[in-house]
């Protein structure tokens, strides 16, 4: 469950930054965010942008899809390949790591990412 | 009524296990946990894995909210220092009191240091916490000469960790007269040790050492046969010492040799205060291994569950991890004859000893020592447990049933009892993996660790659950076919056939057609590699399904840098051509070196860098290398004779004309080749996928050679055929492997796996037995004919261009997460 309440919504980037089924990394203050379009299923995700196993700035560049019969949809680190659902964060790999994910709208063409 | 209360001493591995199993048993305990250290309990068996680069956290057992997740109060760097046991109340170094109703001490052990005089200097060191080794790492910095104090179990881990650190000089010094006496024969030893010198460790055995030399700081050590040997620090691993001082305040009985005295339910001598781990002495014995200690938190957690449950002693069989040497020793390894009948393999020049002890009737398997290859470790090990009757001739346990295939490994665990212990960090029975396989529909290694925990410890058995499973399922008849992964079910072969057939290009439409769900990191890059070997389109056009090398046309490496490799064709280059690299090697501080396969490599590239610093080398004239793709690396040659006094043709022309015929063409797995002038063999061409040779009548060609972890040597293809012969097979051969081979195969795993091996493909390529060479013949041509630069493309497209930036909303920042650090006279990116 998700209370909605206290987010503030930033604008990110403009919705073509970000390539269709792909990612790409934002800047906010100073954290980096990585934006991910899953074109395929008319979808928005974002998560940080650092890979909690070798503490890598990648995410963004990671490949996304789906895992299991529900299709989750998740994004899998360029380094070493472990897996991270785009909805609740958990590692799917069978370790132990967690990464944050954002809240994204996407409204004339610009996305915007909720911070709480 | 309030839950009684259990504290807990000692936050390490079995104090951690502990807790987590009797919070999964019951919720009827208040848990608190006191730890000495200043972190959570973490896997101190991967300890050495800190030094190359696993953090604190990584080595973490849990996660940092699992023990507020479960109701457990853990007070960390404070160290219990009271026990009263007529109040049953605890007493910390922070000076808390607490009451318990059942005390669990896990206080573990501590490194052995021998009274040996001066072990007090600087440059002193053991190998037992994180802080250790925070502390070896830095003096290691400064540190040319260092030695290891004991040759045992982790001593050897230890002396690798030095050198591993960059030490240029290791020593291990062992007072007994061979290497990890508890474990290896001295047979085993002499191979280990000649093996370890090849490592580079300098191996001293029958040495004591008198005193430790210098004035503050270690300067060498002392030998008693009056010999000295100068060294920087000193690693002293010479056994492990419980940590039973807090038991013996309180007056709890403790072994003569140290120890917290249990039976056989973990009770010390007051039956509310139980001793687990490394600080427990059983039956006379420290158990100095995590599984054991695991065993034991079971056996307490059961106690306190009202389940009937003893401690029966623990199997201490071992396999070493890291030293980069295999060695292991299972069941009785030291019982002799005529107690029992021993069998010995022994390989000098590969450096492989094994030998198996069987009992006298020839039916049981006792125990035994693999040095140099003990891939057969974890079958012996159930062989011996399990009891399981011997095949007439033993001998095969050594040398592998001659003749037959490795699918027979999977039938033989597949013959295991249902009880029998496949995971014995976790306690994982085979009954247990298989009933996953049937009933939860557990079908990978990765499901198979979440839903039963097997191979989450040491990992050692992590082959055997993959047998398991596989096994599980052919006999359940459910079918196992290559599929590519859950979002189709065709091989690479199949899904190749049917996009080529319906003439698709793009992935979404493969996808629509024959997979479900929405696709991922498997199946993207199949499909690309099949798309590009089918069209050859332009592959940045659709990046996202393109492997992370493939979208960003280079190889990442540590902090997310990418690396710049010029095609040079054959490894010829011009004077120009390197003065150009090294001038676009300083613009951008990249770090330059030859690589292995005669070029030149830039690494430490930010990728918003990567277009410009493409844009200048396109310019002199360079194209991409696709070191990053899967597709031709290089095709290498010797100097041939155009220079060389033997070369008998000329090796460099044919190499650059090969390497420019089949360069950028994708395939299932990289590609690399060969040309040497003669049959000295200069440019290792039977190392490669394809490699070429002259001879005096014209070439010889060979195929599915490799490198890699599974060298193997390239076969005979044709002999004596002239260019044109030789590059229309090649053009088959490559074509055939391009159609054929599934996902990330090379070339010689191709042809292992091929019914009729090196025949039937000399037939196809050849004798054109499938009728199928013309087509190869034009389907490589066409390849052929699309051949493009990726990076000029790029370049060239501002819209591509710009999806090198790190920040879209900042395209003038680089990442500022990207360090560098000094190394020799250049720059590497920091380590992780
Ligand atoms: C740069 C280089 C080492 C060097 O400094 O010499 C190198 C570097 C890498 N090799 Fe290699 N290999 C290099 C020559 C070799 C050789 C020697 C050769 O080609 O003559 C071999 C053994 C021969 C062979 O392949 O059969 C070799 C066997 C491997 C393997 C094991 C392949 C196998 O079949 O087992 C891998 C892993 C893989 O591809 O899956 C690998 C993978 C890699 C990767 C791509 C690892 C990675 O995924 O990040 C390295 C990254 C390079 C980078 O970032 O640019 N590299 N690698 C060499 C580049 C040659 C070139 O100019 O393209
Ligand atoms: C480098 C290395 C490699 C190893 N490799 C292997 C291997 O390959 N396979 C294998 O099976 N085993 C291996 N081991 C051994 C394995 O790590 C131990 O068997 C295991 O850690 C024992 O767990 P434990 O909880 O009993 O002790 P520990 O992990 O030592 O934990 C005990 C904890 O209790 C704390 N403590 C002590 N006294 C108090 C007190 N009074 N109050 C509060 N806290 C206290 C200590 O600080 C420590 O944190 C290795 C060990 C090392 C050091
Ligand atoms: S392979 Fe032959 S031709 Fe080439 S360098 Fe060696 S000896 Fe000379
Ligand atoms: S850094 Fe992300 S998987 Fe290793």
């Amino acid at each position: 469950m998700e209370t909605l309440i206290d987010i503030q919504w930033h604008m990110a980037c403009y919705a073509d930054d970000i390539p269709e089924n792909g990612g790409a990394c934002v800047k906010l203050g100073n954290e980096q965010i990585a934006v991910f379009n899953f074109a395929r299923r008319g979808e928005w995700y974002a998560t940080q942008n650092l890979c909690p196993h070798k503490q890598q700035m990648v995410l963004a560049r990671g490949m996304i899809g789906s895992a299991g019969d529900n299709c989750d949809p998740k994004v899998a680190c360029p380094f070493h390949k472990k897996t991270f659902s785009l909805l609740t964060g958990e590692c799917l790999s069978g370790d132990d790591y967690q990464i944050k994910t954002y809240p994204v709208k996407v409204e004339g063409g610009r996305v915007f990412i909720g911070i709480a | 009524m309030s839950k009684p209360t259990v504290i807990v001493v000692g936050n390490g591995m079995v104090g951690y296990k502990f807790c987590e199993k009797l919070v999964s048993r019951s919720a009827d305990f208040k848990i608190i946990v006191f730890g000495e250290e200043p972190r959570r309990a973490y896997d101190r068996v991967h300890l050495s894995e800190y030094f190359s680069g696993r953090s604190a956290e990584d080595l973490s057992m849990s996660s940092s909210s699992w023990y507020a997740e479960n109701g457990i109060e853990l007070l960390l760097g404070d160290p219990v220092q009271e026990i009263d046991r007529a109040h049953k109340t605890v007493h910390s170094s922070k000076g808390i009191t607490l009451k318990y109703d059942y005390l669990v001490l896990a206080t573990g052990s501590s490194a052995f240091v021998p009274d040996i005089p001066g072990v007090e200097k600087a440059g002193v060191f053991v190998y037992r916490t994180i802080e250790d080794l925070e502390l070896i790492k830095a003096y290691a910095a400064n540190a040319k000469v260092g030695a290891v104090m004991g040759g045992g179990l982790l001593g050897l881990e230890a002396a690798k960790a030095v050198l591993d650190l960059g030490i240029p000089e290791a020593h291990v010094i062992e007072f007994a007269p061979r290497l990890m006496p508890r474990q290896i024969d001295s047979m085993g030893s002499a191979m280990l040790q000649s093996k370890l010198k090849s490592l580079g460790l300098n191996i001293h055995l029958n040495k004591s050492t008198q005193c430790i030399t210098g004035d503050h700081q270690i300067s060498g050590l002392k030998f008693n046969d009056e010999s000295v040997l100068p060294v920087d620090m000193l690693v002293i691993s010479a056994g492990i010492r419980p940590r039973d001082e807090l038991a013996k305040l309180a007056g709890l009985q403790i072994g003569t040799r140290g120890g917290i005295l249990v039976n056989s339910k973990m009770q010390t001598s007051d039956e509310s205060i139980f001793a687990i781990g490394e600080c427990a002495l059983f039956d006379g014995m420290i158990y100095g291994l995590v599984a054991p200690g695991y065993e034991m938190a079971d056996v307490v957690v059961s106690h306190l569950a009202e389940v009937n449950k003893e401690f029966n002693g623990f199997d201490m069989s071992t396999k070493l991890k890291l030293i980069g040497v295999d060695v292991a020793s299972f069941g009785d390894a030291f019982i002799t004859e005529p107690d029992c009948r021993t069998i010995i393999f022994e390989d000098t020049h590969k450096g492989v000893y094994k030998r198996i002890n069987i009992s006298t009737d020839g039916k049981y398997l006792l125990g035994g020592i693999l040095i140099g290859d003990a891939e057969a470790y974890n079958m012996l090990l159930q062989t011996v447990n399990n009891k399981l009757v011997l095949p007439p001739s033993p001998e095969d346990l050594l040398l592998g049933a001659r003749g037959g295939d490795s699918a027979d490994a999977g039938a033989g665990v597949m013959g295991l009892p249902d009880d029998a212990l496949i995971c014995s960090c976790e306690a994982v029975t085979k009954g247990a993996i298989c009933n996953a396989v049937c009933e939860h529909d557990i079908t990978t290694v990765d499901a198979m660790k979440k839903c039963t925990k097997a191979g989450t410890g040491c990992g050692g058995c992590v082959p055997m659950v993959k047998d398991l499973i596989v096994g599980t399922m052919k006999a359940n008849g459910q079918y196992i076919k290559n599929v590519i992964c859950e979002h189709f079910d065709h091989s690479r072969q199949e899904l190749l056939d049917l996009i080529r057939i319906n003439n698709i290009k793009h992935y979404d439409e493969v996808l629509d057609h024959y997979g479900r769900g929405d696709g991922c990191e498997v199946c993207k890059p199949v499909v690309a590699s099949i798309l590009s070997g089918l069209w050859n389109d332009l592959i940045v056009k659709q990046a996202p399904i393109q492997d992370s090398n493939d979208r960003y046309l280079a190889n990442i490496q540590k902090g997310g840098t990418y690396s710049v490799v010029p095609r040079i064709p054959g490894g010829e280059i011009t004077p120009d051509k390197l003065i150009v690299i090294g001038r676009v090697a300083k613009k951008y501080n990249l770090y330059t070196k030859i690589t292995g396969g005669q070029r030149i490599d830039l690494f430490g590239a930010h990728v918003s860098d990567l277009p410009q610093i493409w844009e200048e080398l396109i310019e002199a004239g360079f194209e991409s290398g696709h070191a990053y793709g899967k597709s031709l690396r290089t095709v290498k040659s010797c100097v041939g004779s155009t220079w060389c006094r033997f070369g008998l043709h000329d090796s460099v022309t044919f190499a650059i004309e090969v390497e420019n015929r089949y360069k950028g063409i994708r395939s299932p797995h990289k590609l690399k080749g060969g040309v040497s002038g003669c049959i000295r063999e200069c440019a290792e061409a039977q190392a490669k996928d394809f490699g070429i040779i002259a001879t005096e009548k014209g070439w010889n060609l060979y195929v599915c050679g490799n490198g890699g972890s599974k060298p193997q040597h390239a076969q005979l293809l044709a002999a004596d055929i002239d260019k044109e012969t030789c590059i229309k097979y090649l053009d088959r051969f490559l074509m055939f492997y391009i159609k054929t081979a599934d996902p990330l195969t090379r070339t010689a795993t191709w042809l292992n796996k091929m019914d009729g091996g090196m025949s039937y493909l000399k037939n196809v390529i050849i004798n054109d037995s499938l009728g199928i060479g013309e087509q190869l013949e034009e389907d490589i041509q066409a390849l052929i004919d699309t051949y493009h630069c990726e990076w000029k493309e790029v370049v060239e497209n501002p819209e591509l261009r710009k999806r090198f930036n790190h920040f879209v909303n900042a395209p003038d920042e680089k990442d500022p997460h990207v360090q560098f650090e000094p190394m020799r006279e250049q720059v590497r990116a920091r380590e992780w």
